[in-house]
């Protein structure tokens, strides 16, 4: 009995989900081991090594691994599997493409999105868009779980573990990848964004709503966003709108700029895990919530925002 | 070519679940069901190229009970030519769906299937995956524009930090994100005309035989409500205590 | 514009009790007599029964008339009435009326503790096996008349519209649908009827017809509190003795309590919030005893008519009828109205077949109004047709006369009261009115509006025009919140409509149209008739699972 855990990468650094996605391993109370598979990416397998409690980090490098389709990969994990009892991934756009490709190949049933770890088969996951928590028992041979990685520590450093490299299985030439943009630069995109700063009709115009957001937004890193009000004013564009009508969204803060916080609304944003509101009305739904209030004319409030983000 | 659209009679995303008293499952008495929406512009995207005399036929195919017709039914107003029922009274798994699916590809002989990536009710992001690996055909998830050029299918995936462009040979699987399509509205005409186009119901034992599930739900409950946190006095304050909570 | 068309000999207009028993009933008829009828139901609800609310404790006769084998074709009728109780509340008591005392209207033997809702989705199910077409998802929003002035049918809603009224990249025109006949069962303050009444007169010479707001929760209590076919009805508290409506509270199976306020709009003062009444409603002892402990897991509104018979409205016109509430056919006495509001949609069924048969179309259907004279339907409304008067002279007082009347003389009572004035000209200026502090919501057996509303699994599809039209875009200011303090901030269940002030100071009504329960209080209620409800597109709206 040992985990798999797959790694996420750009065959120059671990990504933080893998780090988050081998704590989950470890709760299992299993042998933990880390596939990297690659293209010249040795120092990602030695940078797996050193999570604390990894035993091994097989290393799989080809150039059909350069573009890290799930085709490539998941007959090398598959290939791999037959040791292990169970099999991770932290459930990212790379993990949610790839797990269920691995576990059809080895015909057991797949668990997403894994919230909790009860014990080595029974797990916690969320379904209906996060408005039920679902108790699952899992009784295939093998148990392959996509984690969501913001519902786990990061492991820490401190770990010995060693690189055996592994063969590469065979391309299957599938798929062309004709180009890959990873967005560096500029501003995230709403429904994924960590930080998300919204308007609403408190703020008053489209020009306001451009002149006060946008540099907060630039400061946090954040994607811009809007309420229904604000959109139905016309301030901000319908692509813009968090809630049940708009976007769905999870970041890690979210701040709330004049809105009052209608249920449309807050249908969008209960689970982003900071809320912060901005308001001159106390008595605004948002405020029931929000973590942390402010109550305060929001064109003083957030500029002086912005001054004390530095 | 022909394309096959999987759908999926889910729980409408407009109604707000409940877990029954006795934590036995989600309360779905009276409560509206509706296709999948991924579902939806999965079934759009495919009517567009019959439309554009790229795909020759579209054929809808559900798993589930009875009353998934009505899905099925849907999908022909939108603008499929035909549906298929795989019938079936029992949960059935993602995995368990892509071997259904899976067999009746054997029967249909698809060039591109395009599914929803997930769906709203146990939001697995699974099947389209399953599919394309039991049948060893190329998949392009998270599809947020699609094109077919000189019989090759083109996608633009959406990824967490970017995007990617994929060329891709059929048959394959495309799964479909929010920004492909705005599903159209289905008019009555067509809802009228999609009454009478054909829908053939099939038991799992005419495809081999039902597959079993091993995944199985134990116990249901309701997230935590979120609760209302504290009034920070000024902006200071409130600085002071989101670089305390380290999300700054 | 030209619309694409299409033909039914039969379109009925809303799909609701009246509409599909006028459906079933049509089909049957023509079964029977091997006459090839096509008939259409269009739902404004994106499904069957997602607008339907109701108590509701149902009298089976009608259905008893319409489908004699229903009690072994699965229908949705598992709680029969069991004990009825009728309560006197006062602010922390309640008085037990002997059912002995009661009038027989009052008695609810051989009832059913139902959803409506649910009773409607099965009534759809035998709808369709008789081979009526039912569409879902399209709103009837215009007539179609023909060059004789006849109704020849209606114009669905456009979908896809812009906010600003453009066409979006989805758009897709309305469709006309025309018949030989159509049927209009709306509901209660149809905004086609409503039409309809203007464009024929069919409201002259008789009594204005008057409304009730109907809150409903719908609970989850614990075992011990559940008594499946449990009827209870209550008088008084929170109510002022001069504003009438009352209480209910009904047991279905499966341990859910369906528990409601009914206030008849014809309350005088403009402070008066039915939605916070009834809010307080549930925290009287008599009621927190059944929903300590419990969950609430639905919220709605729905007006209700309460004109009885004399506010009834002629009801067949060139090319169409008017069937059910949207006529006005609830026994306000029993607060019943499924059973009549069934068999006026049967009698205008028959109708149609009669006529259909003599080769005729598009004329007035004058079989349907005689039939509904010489049947049961009549004779019931007849009989408590004081009702509403009696109620309007106070609660105690009116409430023992009509009492006394029904005892001594049943329906042969030798007089007949006048009737009540429209609601929206009841309302008194907030100068003379005394403010109402109601409780706070304690978020256990009382909620605010923006918890309720989102119970209601509502939608509105945020890109289209407002579906609730001012005809004075000013009048809000200059008159409703001059004059009486903006009533409609109150009246409104589900808080659609705000007085906001802009940072000059300047006062502006905001209708937050995505609420919209679709309850047209505000098109009854508003005391310059100046809101007009119009269905939104179709689809939108709330989507009541068992209401």
């Amino acid at each position: 009995m040992s985990v798999l855990v797959i790694a996420e990468h750009d065959h120059r650094r671990l990504f933080p989900a893998t780090r988050h996605a081998v704590f989950a391993a470890q709760q299992l109370g299993l042998d933990v081991d880390v596939l990297v598979a690659g293209c010249d990416c040795r120092d990602v397998a030695v940078s797996a090594t050193a999570l604390a409690g990894v035993r091994s980090v097989l290393l799989a490098e080809a150039a059909h691994y350069a573009a890290q389709t799930a085709e490539n990969l998941a007959a090398l994990v598959a290939a791999q599997a037959g040791p292990y009892s169970h099999v991770l991934t932290s459930a990212s756009a790379f993990g949610k493409n790839l797990l269920p490709r691995i576990a059809a190949l080895l015909d057991v049933e797949q668990v997403s999105d894994v919230c909790r770890i009860l014990s080595a088969d029974t797990f916690v996951r969320p379904v209906y868009a996060g408005n039920a928590l679902a108790t699952v028992r899992n009784a295939n041979a093998k148990k392959v779980l996509s984690i969501r990685a913001a519902a786990f520590s990061a492991v820490e450093e401190g770990g010995n573990g060693t690189v055996l490299e592994i063969a590469a299985s065979p391309d299957l030439g599938l798929v062309e990848v004709l180009r890959r943009d990873r967005r560096d630069a500029g501003r995230a995109e709403l429904g994924l964004a960590r930080v998300v700063v919204a308007g609403g009709r408190g703020v008053g115009s489209c020009d306001d709503f451009n002149r006060l957001l946008t540099p907060l937004a630039d400061k946090l890193g954040a994607a811009l966003g809007a309420s229904y009000g604000a959109v139905s004013a016309g301030y901000a564009a319908p692509d813009l709108q968090i809630g049940q009508t708009g976007k769905i969204i999870a970041p890690d803060l979210y701040v709330a700029v004049g809105i009052s916080g209608a249920i449309q609304h807050l249908a969008g944003i209960k689970d982003a895990k900071i809320i912060v509101a901005i308001n001159k009305d106390p008595e605004a739904p948002i405020f029931k919530v929000a973590d942390y209030g402010l109550v305060a004319d929001l064109f003083e409030a957030v500029p002086a925002l912005v001054a004390a983000l530095g | 070519m022909k394309i096959l659209v999987p759908v999926k009679r889910v729980v409408d995303p407009c109604v707000a679940v409940r877990v029954k008293p006795d934590a036995s499952g989600i309360d779905a008495s009276g409560v509206r069901m509706s296709m999948n929406p991924f579902d939806e512009i999965a079934v759009e995207a495919a009517v567009r190229f019959r439309e554009a005399g790229v795909a020759a036929e579209v054929v809808a195919v559900s798993c589930g009970v009875p009353a998934s017709q009505e899905v099925l039914r849907t999908a022909m107003a939108i603008g499929a030519d035909r549906g298929i029922l795989v019938e079936t009274a029992n949960e059935l798994s993602p995995l368990a769906v892509a071997k259904l699916l899976k067999a009746v590809c054997a029967e249909e002989k698809p060039d591109l299937v395009i599914c929803g990536k997930q769906a709203v009710d146990d939001d697995a992001n699974q099947t389209g995956q399953m599919l394309a690996a039991l049948l060893g055909w190329p998949q392009a998830t998270f599809a947020s524009a699609l094109d077919i050029v000189d019989g090759r299918v083109c996608v633009t995936r959406d990824l967490d930090d970017g995007r990617e462009a994929l060329r891709l040979p059929m048959p394959a699987v495309v799964t479909t994100e929010l920004g492909l399509n705005e599903p159209r509205y289905a008019t009555l005409p067509n809802i009228m005309k999609a009454r009478k186009k054909p829908l053939r119901v099939v038991a799992p034992g005419e495809l081999g035989g039902e597959p079993s599930v091993g995944v199985m739900t134990i116990e249901w409950a309701e997230p935590p409500v979120r609760r209302a946190g504290v009034r920070v006095e000024s902006v200071t304050d409130l600085v002071d205590r989101l670089r305390a909570a380290k999300v700054l | 514009m030209t619309r694409e068309s299409i033909e039914f000999d039969v379109v009925v207009v809303g799909g609701g009790p009246a509409g599909l028993a006028a459906a079933i009933r049509l089909r049957q008829l023509a079964q029977a007599q091997a006459l090839d009828l096509s008939v259409c139901v269009l739902e404004k609800a994106a499904e069957i029964g997602a607008h339907v609310l109701s108590g509701a404790v149902m009298d089976p006769r009608a259905l008893d008339e319409l489908l004699p084998e229903w009690r072994h074709a699965g229908a949705p009728f598992d709680a029969p009435v069991a004990d009825a109780h009728f309560l006197w509340l006062g602010a922390s008591r309640s008085l037990c009326l002997p059912t002995a005392l009661l009038p027989q209207c009052f008695h609810h033997d051989g009832g059913f503790v139902v959803s409506l809702g649910e009773v409607c989705r099965w009534l759809a199910q035998q709808a369709e096996a008789q081979g009526v077409e039912i569409f879902p998802g399209f709103a009837a929003i215009d007539v179609l008349f023909d060059a004789d002035g006849a109704v020849a049918g209606v114009i669905t809603g456009d979908a896809g519209r812009q906010a600003d009224g453009s066409a979006g990249p989805n758009f897709q025109p309305g469709i006309e649908v025309r018949g030989r006949y159509t049927i209009f069962a709306e509901g209660c303050r149809g905004p086609l009827g409503k039409r309809l009444m203007a464009q024929y007169r069919l409201r002259d010479g008789v009594a204005p017809q008057t409304y009730g707001l109907g809150i409903k929760e719908l609970w989850e209590v614990p075992a011990a509190q559940s008594h499946p076919g449990r009827v209870v009805h209550t008088c008084g508290w929170p109510l002022r003795a001069d504003t009438y409506g009352g209480g209910f509270v009904y047991h279905q199976s499966g341990g859910r309590v369906a528990v409601g306020l009914v206030v008849g709009l014809g309350y005088r003062n403009p402070y008066l919030s039915p939605f916070e009444e009834f809010q307080r409603f549930k925290t009287h002892p008599a009621l927190r005893g059944v929903l300590a402990g419990g969950r609430r897991v639905a919220f709605g509104a729905a007006s209700v008519v309460s004109g009885g018979i004399g506010a009834l409205p002629a009801l067949a016109f060139p090319g169409g009828v008017l069937v059910g509430d949207e006529a006005g056919f609830l026994n306000p006495a029993r607060s019943k109205g499924s059973h009549t509001a069934m068999k006026s949609g049967m009698l205008a069924a028959e109708a149609v077949v009669t006529a259909v048969q003599a080769g005729r179309h598009n004329d007035v259907l004058v079989e349907y109004p005689q039939a509904v004279c010489d049947s049961w339907l009549y004779r019931e409304l007849w009989g408590v047709r004081n009702f509403k008067s009696w109620l309007d002279k106070g609660l105690f007082v009116g409430g023992a006369l009509f009492g006394i009347e029904q005892k001594l003389f049943g329906a042969s009572a030798p007089w007949t009261l006048s009737p009540c004035p429209a609601d929206h000209l009841r309302l008194d200026k907030a100068s003379d009115s005394a403010a109402i502090v109601y409780p706070k919501p304690d978020g256990v057996l009382s909620f605010d509006r923006a918890s309720s509303v989102f119970l209601s699994n509502i939608r509105h599809d945020a890109q289209q025009p407002c579906h609730l039209r001012l005809k004075d875009p000013e009048l809000p200011i200059r008159v409703n919140l001059a004059e009486y303090d903006a009533p409609e901030q109150r009246y409104c269940p589900a808080g659609v409509y705000e007085i906001r002030h802009e940072a000059d100071g300047r006062a502006v009504l905001q209708i937050n149209a995505q609420n919209c329960l679709h309850c047209k209080t505000c098109d009854i209620k508003d005391p310059s008739q100046n809101i007009e409800w119009t269905p939104p597109e179709g689809g939108d709206g709330p989507s009541y699972p068992a209401m």
